[in-house]
């Protein structure tokens, strides 16, 4: 497989992980691209992401800007957000 | 229409612009708004200022499915919601949502709907800064929940 095939697979794997406010903060970045070979549903995905850090509060998950559940499954170009209980208003 | 802004703005201009422009004359018995405001004092501490986050996307269709489930379950002749982000200082406005209808029930209930929905479903945070703590570390703190409306 030349170089390019490799990125293609890669990109061709990924989903697109976000993190808002204190979650954010917490994993000291907004977004990653994250290769999900073996993570079925979004809890798998949080899982992988967030092993080894002190995640004390509640989190809510969102894939392709709705609301899932820790169950609902992801695919390959999702975007997956990961975000504190919301304050707006 | 809902908007999403970056800059200061005044509600009761917006409301008289919007109204204006929507071209309802007649048609309407029935406007109901709220508007939220910055306070200066959260928890017992006093607060300089705060940041508003979204996801921008996600938050605008959020809004969009608010109004639309608003719409189903009342008649309204026109929906407005504007939601600040960024950064706001004390008195500022966060939020104004009005509705329109030809009697009160619906722009009342509607609106009160539309706002419950977005406090605790909208994608946005907001991140204090605080002015009496001495511990520079402490200065920011994020709202963790917001109270119930009901």
């Amino acid at each position: 497989m030349t170089q390019s095939n490799s990125q293609m697979y890669e990109e061709a794997m990924s989903v697109k992980v976000l993190y808002f406010a204190s979650l954010k903060e917490l994993f000291g970045r907004s977004e990653q691209q994250l290769n999900i070979d073996g993570l079925k549903t979004v809890e798998d995905v949080w899982k992988h992401v967030s092993k080894g850090y002190d995640v004390s509060q509640q989190v809510l998950y969102s894939v392709n800007h709705e609301y899932a559940q820790a169950d609902s499954l992801v695919h390959a170009g999702d975007e997956v957000a990961f975000f504190p209980p919301v304050t707006g208003g | 229409m809902i908007k999403i802004i970056q800059k200061a703005f005044d509600p009761w201009h917006e409301l008289a612009t919007f109204q204006r422009e929507m071209k309802r004359e007649g048609e309407f018995g029935a406007c109901a708004n709220f508007i939220g405001t910055m306070r200066d004092m959260n928890e017992g501490d006093a607060v300089n200022g705060m940041f508003l986050e979204h996801y921008p996307g996600m938050t605008e269709k959020h809004l969009e499915k608010i109004v639309q489930s608003a719409k189903k379950q009342w008649d309204l002749l026109e929906t407005l919601v504007i939601h600040r982000v960024g950064a706001l200082l004390p008195n500022d406005p966060i939020v104004l949502v009005a509705a329109w209808s030809v009697h009160r029930k619906d722009a009342f209930e509607a609106s009160r709907f539309i706002m419950e929905d977005l406090k605790s479903k909208a994608p946005f945070w907001k991140k204090e800064n605080l002015s009496s703590t001495a511990l520079q570390a402490e200065k920011n703190r994020w709202v963790e929940k917001n109270t119930s409306g009901y």
